[in-house]
């Protein structure tokens, strides 16, 4: 090693938020907000304490599984201009240390959440660690376009664990919270692809948009989001809903909905005439839509607790 | 003579150690108040999986 590379590399030594950038923080609001409310709406009290340390061990897996994700996905991320600055492309964390990283915190996170709260949860931990680095980021990325689809289950796992952190199993209202999460992930992640289109494409990610065309993403869009709002306004009528979160879930899918239509009905010259306005949008209520289910859960919850609980 | 400035290349590996430490001491308190939890509340649990201790339960029918 010369001198000057020696200086170099010295340079680039990693801070400590380039291992914090190596979790993928803003993913990790999800997870944790999402697991939060499945925790909190389960029947089960769970002590403050365990409730806390439970959430934060899930957020550690799902940054652990980010970690993993960063350390296999490295050679695409170079490429791709939204995460040519992560810490690994930037050169910062060699891809060594992001695979030790990811899986120290892997076994951390599980076993601690196993610990302090049951065996179950750990194990879903793993297994959706498991999911999300091998099902998705090794293998259906890469080959298939569907991959935004089924790699979602691993972003729609958190409020399961969540709930069976309080209850130590599965039930119909957890698997309600998984398929809303699960069937909003794929309008959600294509309304990105349609107006970051070039990026997928440089990186040979079979991205709908790049290996379907643009007008059967937007199709895909509208279909997806049909699926959704049966289920998601259906989920109030569970024991975890309510008269308030069904006038939320109405309201959101009817203009869900609406948006999902106006996608579909805009041709490519339409889009680009106004950057892509309506796709943009679009992309940003539905996070609001996802934020505003889970906040009803959330106050449904809130309400039984002062008595005010419908069904 | 003796060097009084500390470069970018310090101020990088105090922020990880520093990180580090203020991590190391978070689990150390979480441990911690596991601890305290599961023995205040878990007279009944046994210790490796959490789950109550059949030897420890009520007998069914037992009268209190």
């Amino acid at each position: 090693m010369s001198d000057i590379s020696y200086i170099q590399q010295q340079d680039n030594e990693a801070r400590f938020s380039d291992y914090i950038a190596l979790l993928k923080p803003r993913v990790m609001s999800l997870v944790v907000f999402t697991a939060f409310v499945g925790l909190v709406v389960a029947p089960n009290p769970v002590h403050p304490f365990v409730g806390f340390v439970a959430i934060l061990f899930i957020a550690l897996g799902g940054g652990a599984s980010g970690a993993l994700n960063m350390w296999y996905d490295a050679d695409i991320d170079r490429i791709m201009r939204r995460t040519r600055s992560r810490p690994i492309p930037a050169g910062k964390v060699s891809e060594r240390e992001a695979l030790g990283f990811g899986l120290a915190l892997s076994g951390i996170s599980c076993v601690m959440l196993a610990l302090a709260t049951n065996i179950f949860s750990g194990l879903f931990l793993a297994f959706t660690i498991f999911f999300y680095v091998v099902i998705y980021t090794m293998w259906l990325k890469r080959a298939t376009p569907q991959n935004i689809v089924i790699g979602g289950a691993a972003g729609a796992f958190p409020p399961m664990i969540g709930w069976a952190v309080a209850t130590g199993g599965i039930s119909i209202e957890s698997i309600a919270m998984f398929l809303l999460v699960f069937l909003w992930t794929p309008p959600h992640f294509w309304s990105l692809a349609l107006f970051m289109k070039s990026d997928y494409h440089e990186a040979k990610v079979p991205m709908l948009t790049v290996t379907h065309g643009r007008e059967h993403t937007r199709k895909n869009i509208l279909v997806y989001t049909l699926i959704l709002a049966p289920l998601a306004v259906g989920t109030g009528f569970t024991s975890i809903g309510g008269p308030l979160y069904l006038a939320t879930a109405i309201v959101m899918n009817a203009l869900f909905i609406k948006g999902a239509i106006e996608i579909h009905g805009r041709t490519e010259v339409q889009a680009e005439a106004d950057k892509y306005a309506v796709e943009k949008r679009f992309f940003y209520f539905s996070l609001v839509y996802l934020f505003a289910h889970f906040a009803a859960l959330l106050a449904e919850e809130g309400l039984s607790h002062i008595g005010l609980g419908v069904w | 003579m003796a060097i009084t400035r500390d470069s970018d290349l310090h101020t990088r590996r105090f922020s990880r150690n520093a990180g580090l430490g203020v991590v190391l001491l978070g689990f150390v308190a979480i441990v911690f108040g596991l601890t305290v939890v599961k023995v205040e509340r878990g007279s009944t649990m046994e210790a490796y999986d959490h789950q109550p201790r059949t030897s420890l339960l009520p007998a069914e029918g037992a009268q209190k």
